[in-house]
């Protein structure tokens, strides 16, 4: 134990994986001294976990109804109550954790992307390249986010899919900026025109250097946008655009329980805690993050 | 060089200045609009919904068909469709509501007010709170005070406002009785104030009716509220992270030095130096909040341009969506950017 | 009696290795006199100062054995009653005018501020007496200067401001730490002139602190020289170059002079140093 942390705290690493392993190590170190990001993480495991075993952990099953049962509070045999089919609510919000999980990572994978592309490719070729990208950028930028993925879901549809198209069509000029503000900083240095007198090409340069250079602080932008991202896909969801019946999306959960809000308090309440709690996860462990990975934007 | 001179010229290099500041603002408001339209626009044909049948009905003979078609223009190019189509913007032509076969345009000015009313009062309460709340959590970093209000930032960034407003009916309305339920008044008052503004608030208070008042407040209330809570949260945060840079520079301590006690340091020094930072954040809070409005409107069955919004989108009245979504996001990009500009027209350093 | 008397003054503050000290129990003692504290940066030459203003904040910790000032023990000094001695009998003008004057306030308004918090004249009694204070630091056309913002203004003249402000109620103790280090070499000398004579001329107490071991032999009677926390030399400003200590020694020699005929100038030997120290 005692030798495989001194491997990785070793200031002179012998190999490129002994430096990755130790850089790991030394944010694992930091996020431990930060409590609230720990709880951020520990929320983010438990989701992945519930996702992963949804179908075990599940007492019931997610959308069989059985009408004799519907609209029961919450007790011993089904702890969050029954939905207006009979529906177990926990099954339902176990298994919600996939949808949530889906719709954010897919999300992530498309917008981060090419936001970083875009980003990138405007910093380092500057000029007039820069311009016409920025430019595209700002006014994406200057738009309503949820007023943008409505319309672009009326135009192309309700449906879980569409919805993260419309998610991602407006997420990803927040990461252009932020790659191309990193990429100004070390445009000119010396390292990029040493790789440049080596003849790699301006692609190369690119996605070998620049990008992963960039990583850091788009994966902090992208974790902290996570909760946004919860919350437009279950307000999607809520106006019956997003995942529809009868998967057991978040947001069209709190949207069927709205009928019987006066009443059975609990069909709507309950999905609700969910995407609060989930949400509170990404933005602690994103703030966490921010502070370890960027210490330029802290705020004390 | 004469006093009289130097004042003159220092007079012009001010205009000119704040000159090329408001051209260039709307050489890029244009730009932006403009992207807004081609956005709308494109929506507008990707939409799996043929424009010609929703005018002629699906029943009607090939030849009508082809007549609508060309009168709509639908056979040009799409650039030249694209300023056909900004060309009717500008003049105020948003097409008809093939739900109710009236203009687009008209609709919206009918239903806008309400939505003004519920957000401008919700930013009131973001502001009101919002301040003092950042500005105290900075002063006392680290205190009981600054963790409250830290926890309650972030429940702004993960709570859902149409959950949030959901439980609110159910609590305040349903359970204690605190407050109007959905709708903007009860059903018995309508139309007993003539409409001038179109907020109810206002117009009651002008007919001096305060009975309906009293009603119109206790509805708007809670979601005006809830709507608060967003951009109080949004507010205190940014606030508080403002502060504490200010706080931690150098011209904090001179004030100090000079014997300033900790309210004037606080609040004449450190907070006069955010003042023009803070016109962005409420301006961008308020372009949030008609954003936001869409959500609560929808649980708060509040007749305003959200709700008009959604409905809409229920009939596929694909007008009505994107002449909805063109005036939130006109608005939403108007309050921006003209907040920006104020900034950089009123800070000192600016000038 | 004397004007300020320290004794045992330390300042620390916590880290992840637990307290750090940055001033180590220093004692000294001041008259009306001019009295300079040298050091490199680091040595806690500026934390003696604002230690001394009680301007140290949490979780910085400030401890004494006596820190008085004219009579008043300023460690129980409740914060109301140095609130009043701030700025009125006690003053401080800071490094650099950029970032130490408010960037949104009027400069008049700047100084008027330190009458509004002592005392009780009214709007025009306190423009005049800042206009005077503006005239006393030779800043020519006042009545511009107390409208403008300070980034309108030059560096050296936002130093005389800085001054004019720290002087306009007459302190008996004025510090100023590093006042001309942020300055244009050829408007230091100026900036120092006017405030000696400031000094000079109302009597007042003077601790110029600096890491210019010339500037402070010219402009003060007495010297400290601080390393690492503790004041390690101490002697009149005119027997600088008799100066007994090994630090002072290393620092003079590594002054270069007009007609340089050393090839490389020395550097100190720390290790020599925190040698010497660990045996005190």
């Amino acid at each position: 134990m005692m030798l495989t942390t001194q491997w990785l705290l070793d200031e002179n690493p012998q190999t490129r994986a002994q430096s990755r392993a130790g850089q790991a190590y030394r944010l694992f170190l930091a996020l431990l001294r930060n409590p609230l990001a720990i709880v951020g993480a520990l929320i983010i495991l438990l989701l992945l976990v519930v996702a992963a075993f949804a179908p075990w952990l599940a007492p019931y099953s997610p959308t069989e109804s059985n009408l004799s049962m519907r609209l029961m509070a919450p007790s011993a045999a089904h702890w969050m109550g029954t939905d207006e089919l009979g529906r177990d609510i926990l099954s339902r919000i176990i298994h919600g954790t996939r949808i949530t999980l889906f719709i954010v990572l897919l999300v992530a994978v498309i917008s981060a992307p090419l936001g970083l592309l875009i980003g990138t490719v405007a910093g380092y070729f500057g000029g007039w390249i820069d311009k016409v990208l920025m430019g595209l950028t700002d006014i994406f930028l200057s738009f309503p986010r949820l007023i943008m993925a409505l319309a672009f879901v009326a135009a192309l549809g309700p449906g879980i899919e569409n919805a993260v198209i419309a998610i991602a069509i407006t997420a990803w000029p927040v990461y252009a900026r932020i790659a191309r503000a990193e990429t100004l900083t070390f445009r000119n240095s010396e390292f990029i025109s040493a790789i440049r007198m080596q003849g790699a090409s301006h692609g190369r340069i690119i996605f070998g250097h620049v990008m992963p250079l960039c990583m850091s602080s788009t994966i902090v932008r992208v974790t902290l946008d996570m909760a946004g991202i919860i919350l437009t896909a279950a307000g999607l969801g809520f106006l019956g655009l997003g995942a529809q019946p009868p998967l057991p999306e978040w947001g069209a959960m709190i949207s069927s329980g709205r009928a019987y809000i006066l009443d059975q308090w609990w069909v709507a309440t309950m999905p609700g805690f969910a995407i609060v709690i989930v949400s509170l996860g990404f933005c602690l462990f994103g703030d966490g993050l921010r502070d370890i990975l960027d210490p330029r934007s802290r705020t004390k | 060089m004469p006093l009289a001179t130097y004042g003159w010229s220092r007079t012009r290099a001010k205009a000119l200045k704040s000159a090329s500041v408001i051209s260039g603002f709307l050489i890029t408001i244009a730009a932006t609009f403009l992207g807004l339209l081609a956005i709308t626009f494109i929506i507008g044909r990707v939409v799996p919904i043929d424009p010609v049948l929703a005018v002629v009905g699906d029943r009607a003979p090939q030849a009508v068909y082809e007549a609508v078609r060309l009168e709509m223009g639908l056979d040009n190019p799409l650039i030249v469709q694209f300023a056909h189509y900004v060309w009717d913007v500008v003049r105020g032509d948003l097409g008809m509501a093939v739900s109710t076969q009236r203009p687009v345009i008209e609709e919206l000015g009918r239903v806008f007010p309400a939505t003004l009313e519920m957000a401008t009062l919700g930013i009131l309460i973001g502001v009101l709170v919002g301040v003092p709340a950042g500005v105290t959590a900075a002063a006392h970093q680290g205190s009981w005070r600054d963790q409250v209000i830290r926890v309650l930032g972030l429940a702004g960034y993960a709570i859902p406002a149409f959950w949030l407003g959901l439980v609110g009916l159910a609590l305040f309305y349903a359970h204690l009785r605190w407050v109007g339920g959905p709708g903007r008044l009860n059903l018995f008052l309508e139309g007993m104030v003539p409409t001038r503004t179109g907020m109810l608030l206002i117009d009651s208070a002008l007919a001096g009716n305060w009975a309906v008042f009293k009603n119109a407040f206790s509805h708007i209330i809670l979601p005006a509220l809830i709507l608060g809570f967003f951009s109080m949260a949004y507010i205190a945060r940014m606030t508080r992270s403002f502060m504490l840079e200010q706080l931690s520079q150098e011209y904090i301590t001179t004030a100090r030095v000079k014997g300033a006690p900790e309210r004037v340091v606080v609040w004449g020094h450190a907070f006069k130096a955010i003042r023009v930072q803070l016109i962005t954040v409420i301006g961008l809070s308020y372009a949030q909040l008609l954003e936001g409005s869409v959500m609560i409107e929808t649980v708060f069955s509040w007749p305003g341009i959200g709700n008009y919004l959604t409905s809409a989108l229920f009939n596929a009245d694909m007008n009505a969506v994107l002449g909805a979504t063109l005036v939130i996001g006109a608005v939403f990009i108007g309050v921006n950017k003209v907040s920006d500009m104020l900034y950089r027209l009123l800070d000192p350093r600016a000038r | 009696m004397s004007l300020l008397t320290v004794e045992n003054l330390r300042v620390s503050f916590p880290t992840e290795q637990g307290r750090v000290e940055v001033v180590k129990g220093i004692s000294f003692e001041l008259g009306r006199e001019r009295l300079g504290i040298v050091g490199e940066s680091g040595s806690g030459k500026s934390m003696t100062g604002r230690a001394l203003l009680r301007l140290i904040r949490e979780p910085g910790l400030v401890t004494a054995d006596q820190m008085n000032f004219d009579g008043i023990d300023l460690l129980t000094l409740p914060e109301k009653g140095m609130r009043s001695l701030r700025g009125a009998r006690l003053s401080m003008v800071m490094q650099d005018p950029k970032f130490s004057l408010n960037p949104v306030m009027r400069i008049g308004d700047q100084i008027s501020e330190v009458l509004r918090f002592h005392g009780r004249l009214n709007r025009r009694a306190r423009r005049q007496r800042v206009l005077q204070a503006l005239q006393s630091v030779r800043i020519q056309d006042p009545e511009r200067v107390y409208l403008q913002y300070p980034h309108e203004v030059s560096g050296g003249m936002g130093q005389r401001i800085m001054i004019a402000m720290m002087v306009v109620l007459e302190p008996d103790l004025m510090i100023a730490d590093e006042p001309t280090s942020a300055l244009d070499v050829s408007v230091q000398s100026q900036v120092l002139d006017i405030m000696d004579d400031l000094v000079r001329n109302k009597g007042m107490g003077l601790i110029l602190i600096s890491h210019d071991l010339n500037l402070v032999a010219r402009y003060c009677d007495r010297i400290l020289v601080m390393f690492n926390g503790r004041i390690v030399e101490s002697c009149i400003a005119s027997e600088l170059h008799q100066a007994s200590h090994p630090y002072t020694r290393g620092l003079l020699a590594s002054v270069p002079t007009m007609d340089e005929r050393r090839e490389r100038l020395p550097v100190l030997d720390r290790a020599l140093l925190e040698g010497l120290e660990t045996h005190d």
